[in-house]
């Protein structure tokens, strides 16, 4: 295959993507955003003769238009804009969990620091405030008073930009230390591990503890259900254990997987590799097929 | 052939490592700073400062 990596970084995780490829024998041609210009019709030089195009774009704007141009184009593109933008948005991805029937916590939406405050005031203390858009766990604060809350709240509105305008309120879950993070292709999970941390915050890239996690059938069937929320691709699906069950709490769409890769013996990036490989032959078989 | 190579690093002006297989826009961190770098070029192989992240960067 020829494959194009979208990328404004190589990190470790666009690098064991790289050598699987290189090794496998695909032709791989990296492509550095920053350099591209997009034309409404034509696709730059770049793409041209490619199978697929991988999104490894760091910036979440470039991810979403470039995704959207190169549907438009007619270049098959992992992950699908419209999965993209559901996971790009903490409020979207919320939302396709619950239409689906997927456990995520109880969340609310709101657009004034009046109308956040009330929000706050009946989930109760703690209760989580994240930006709609971000990640690493970035911009987050577990609120844990009145006075935190009207303070966290006029930062935002004062000093943020437009998007921390919008109030995206979710109530804390008491998590046993530790997240669930699931590596999925079309909802079939590569690996999973836990990320643990005495810090509420659980993300790898607040230095949290990662080990393999055996996943029973009932974090299967989220995984599985989450992923078909989105509209699939490949995913990073987090969860968090409730005692009885389980939450989800975000699907991620460029997921990074070195943490993971280290953490289980399963060979991630083979495994990412195996399912780009399969997803090209089958569009070239429905391509055949519908000639 | 040798596992290192070795390019200049543009914040300290001192030499420093590299594996041999890197890629042009793999980040480095500057041993000396500690600060990102970016392989811009491989022949030679030349580095500079990275881009600050962005608040919409992320996974």
């Amino acid at each position: 295959m020829n494959i194009g990596l979208l990328y404004s970084r190589i990190r470790r995780d666009e690098k064991l993507l790289l050598n699987e490829l290189r090794e496998r024998g695909h032709e791989v041609t990296k492509i550095d955003v920053r350099k591209e210009q997009f034309d409404l019709t034509e696709p730059p030089e770049s793409f041209d003769g490619l199978d697929v195009v991988v999104d490894r774009c760091l910036a979440t704007s470039r991810s979403l238009y470039i995704t959207r141009f190169l549907q438009s184009y007619g270049i098959p593109v992992v992950n699908s804009h419209e999965t993209a933008d559901i996971c790009a948005d903490k409020a979207k991805n919320s939302l396709a969990l619950a239409d689906a029937g997927v456990p995520t916590p109880n969340t609310k939406v709101a657009f004034t620091v009046e109308s956040a405050m009330d929000i706050v005031e009946e989930f109760g203390y703690p209760c989580v405030l994240k930006p709609v858009v971000g990640s690493w766990g970035r911009l987050m604060a577990k609120i844990d008073s009145e006075a935190a809350a009207e303070a966290i709240l006029e930062h935002k509105a004062t000093l943020g930009n437009y998007e921390h305008k919008v109030f995206y309120i979710q109530e804390f879950v008491e998590k046993p230390g530790r997240d669930i993070r699931v590596l999925a292709v079309d909802g079939e999970p590569i690996a999973a591990m836990t990320r643990s941390s005495d810090h509420w915050l659980t993300n790898a890239a607040k230095g949290a503890d990662a080990e393999a996690f055996e996943l029973d059938a009932r974090a299967k069937e989220l995984v599985k259900q989450a992923s078909d929320a989105v509209g699939g691709g490949l995913l990073g699906v987090d969860l968090m254990e409730t005692g009885s069950d389980y939450t989800v709490h975000e699907v991620n769409h460029t997921v990074e997987f070195k943490a993971l890769n280290d953490a289980v013996d399963v060979d991630v990036p083979a495994a990412v590799v195996d399912w780009l490989e399969a997803t090209v032959e089958g569009e070239k078989t429905l391509a055949g097929v519908s000639a | 052939m040798s596992d290192t190579i070795t390019a200049e690093d543009p914040l300290s002006g001192e030499e420093i490592d590299l594996p041999s297989d890197v890629e042009v826009g793999e980040i480095i961190d500057s041993p000396a700073t500690g600060a990102e770098l970016e392989v811009v070029s491989l022949d030679p192989v030349t580095l500079e400062e990275a881009p600050e992240l962005e608040e919409d960067w992320g996974e």
